[in-house]
């Protein structure tokens, strides 16, 4: 696709992916669902694939990614993205298939739909929203909830004995051998975006081998649900979901 | 003997469930997402034979929440798709239905009924008539029904179902039971290739620069427009009245008219040999489209019959229908079986006699 390199007269370096839509995101101020959206939408204008392209979304406060997307896609049920992604891969195996979800639909409510989507190798990216938080319905414990995280159904913390642990799904989904690359990553700092948008370049060139499922998490802030600045939000990630979510590759391809 | 499976029309002995499964390869299904459960474990065992020698995708899933929402993928990716279960499999997927009725997704389901509720029996039932015409999921919909009553229907009806469903853009059912998917009788199948595909202008299949993006959701946030999607969908179905059909036994010079669908129908149509061989007009109207329900014929018998006698293999679900459609007009009575028993025509004939004579005790 041709990309104007000047506007005005002036040098351009920066601008809207013409596959995003004219619709100004309604994230809050510092999220990062904002910048996940974009970094796939440049993606598929860099490679040329805007026709290629089919795109789940979930539940939670991502659900109008369509909205944003000027791609075709699909709105799943809670937690039954990976299983809506499959059919379409399935009807459409040339196509370049993504589904877009967050903790409690990936990790809760959706885990069977997750590990066998994996497990079959579906040749599909997974995009995995980690805040440690149910996001959309108020800031409600998440199965990535953190031990000791306060959130208004943990008021006085996660307590490892009533509501058991912070799950690492993309671990457990890195044991299978449907998995063909598995990264986590995060949208803090330039450069942790940089990295990620190189883990979506890297996951749509694969789908095209047809080894199995990209799964990229992606640990991210939820400043209203903390009740945090999004400054203050970044630092708690740093120092909180970090230690428990640590950035890198998982599970890379082989050959 | 590939070549003879897929041409031959010659009529041939098969169960019930492996005559839906074939007529469907036949009506060229792009995709079966399915799970085991009995009593329609042969389906998914068919498609898994078949499917791969003749081109067409079969999915085990790991759930019948997975089929159903598998289903919703493929069918929004402009797939001709279908899944089918039983009883507590149909339940599981309720969610995913009415998912794919608000999003206006053609697609077909089967449930081979089994006895309820709960996990309950894996005998044939009527016990989910409610759950298939009533919506059976949250919201206001409907699916359309069709209800076979013989191993023949259960081919044919997979080729109505899917015209139909694309027709209207709804997900069709096919409500059989354990009993009629269990069966062997003789079937002609379908000639394969007669369904032709149709367009879907509307479907996920990547976005070209000619067209604005497909978007499949049934998520419309502003109650004003969930309520113009509603009036769209009630607007659907009152068209979908027009697709009505029932079948019509011994009605016209009856004085009692016996209705009944599915197996049940086919008990009754001994129940009317019975009654004839002793001179009682007895009649039998077979509803075989559940939704859209044969309400004006029902009203038209109720004014010409004595009384009406439903018979169901469940508590009494379509006798509710029935009992609408007479307004009145006559007495509507019931007789049931529960739990994955079958009445017997003799049965059947004996609450007959016993309500005739009733009535004729109240008219002296």
């Amino acid at each position: 696709m041709d990309v104007p390199t000047t506007l005005n007269g002036y040098e351009l370096i920066y601008k809207k992916p013409s596959t995003l839509t004219e619709k100004p995101f309604h994230y809050c101020p510092g999220c990062g669902h904002s910048v996940v959206h974009r970094l796939l939408m440049e993606v598929v204008e860099e490679m040329g694939i805007q026709e290629q392209t089919v795109g789940v979304a979930p539940v939670g406060c991502s659900v109008f990614a369509y909205d944003y997307m000027d791609i075709d896609m699909q709105e799943a049920a809670h937690g039954r993205a990976t299983a809506v992604a499959t059919g379409i891969k399935r009807i459409l195996p040339d196509k370049f298939v993504f589904s877009y979800q967050g903790d409690g639909d990936l990790a809760a409510i959706g885990t069977a739909e997750t590990i066998h989507a994996v497990n079959r190798g579906e040749n599909i990216l997974m995009i995995f929203i980690n805040n440690a938080i149910y996001g959309m319905t108020g800031g409600q414990m998440a199965p990535t909830t953190l031990l000791n995280q306060v959130t208004s159904t943990s008021p006085y913390g996660r307590n490892k004995e009533a509501m058991g642990y912070p799950i690492k799904i993309t671990e457990l989904l890195a044991q299978l051998p449907g998995a063909y690359y598995v990264s986590r990553h995060a949208v803090y700092t330039v450069n942790a975006v940089r990295k990620l948008k190189k883990a979506i370049e890297k996951s749509f060139a694969y789908q095209k081998l047809n080894r199995g499922t990209c799964f990229i998490e992606v640990v991210s802030n939820c400043p209203s649900g903390w009740k945090m600045t999004p400054v203050e939000s970044n630092k708690w990630l740093e120092a909180n979901m970090f230690p428990q979510y640590p950035l890198g590759d998982i599970k890379i391809p082989k050959d | 003997m590939e070549q003879e499976k897929t041409t031959n029309n010659e009529a041939r002995l098969m169960k019930g469930n492996e005559a839906l499964a074939e007529a469907a390869i036949r009506a060229d299904i792009d995709a079966y997402f399915g799970y085991p459960i009995t009593p329609q474990s042969e389906v998914l065992e068919y498609f898994t034979n078949e499917m791969p020698k003749r081109h067409g995708i079969v999915l085990q899933a790991e759930s019948e929440v997975a089929a159903i929402n598998m289903i919703y993928g493929a069918a929004g990716a402009g797939g001709r798709v279908m899944t089918s279960s039983s009883s507590p499999g149909i339940s599981l997927m309720q969610e995913g239905i009415s998912y794919i009725a608000s999003a206006q997704l053609p697609c077909l389901i089967v449930n081979v009924n089994r006895g309820g509720p709960g996990l309950g029996t894996i005998q044939p039932s009527q016990g989910d008539y409610f759950q298939a015409t009533k919506g059976g999921g949250h919201g206001d919909y409907h699916l359309i029904v069709l209800a076979p009553s013989s191993v023949q229907e259960m081919a044919d009806f997979v080729f109505d179902a899917i015209r139909l469903a694309e027709k209207y853009r709804n997900p069709a059912m096919i409500l059989a039971d354990g009993a009629l998917g269990q069966m062997m009788e003789k079937v002609v199948l379908p000639q394969e290739g007669s369904l032709p595909k149709v367009s879907k202008p509307w479907a996920t299949v990547g976005k070209p620069a000619s067209r604005k993006r497909n978007i499949i959701t049934s998520l419309f946030i502003e109650p004003e427009k969930m309520e113009v999607i509603n009036l769209g969908l009630q607007e659907k179905y009152k068209q979908i009245q027009s697709e009505v059909r029932y079948e019509e036994i011994a009605l016209d010079d009856a004085d009692i008219a016996l209705v009944a669908f599915g197996l049940s129908a086919r008990i009754c149509q001994k129940v009317v040999d019975l009654g004839r061989e002793k001179g009682i007009k007895v009649g039998l109207l077979r509803p075989i489209t559940l939704y859209p329900f044969p309400k004006s014929a029902l009203n038209k018998i109720a004014d010409k019959v004595n009384f009406m006698l439903v018979v169901e293999m469940n508590a009494g679900q379509m006798v509710e229908d029935v009992s609408l459609a007479a307004n009145g007009k006559c007495p509507v009575y019931f007789k049931g079986r529960m739990g994955g028993m079958i009445p017997s025509p003799e049965e059947v004939f004996a609450e007959l006699m016993s309500i005739i004579e009733k009535q004729s005790v109240t008219q002296d």
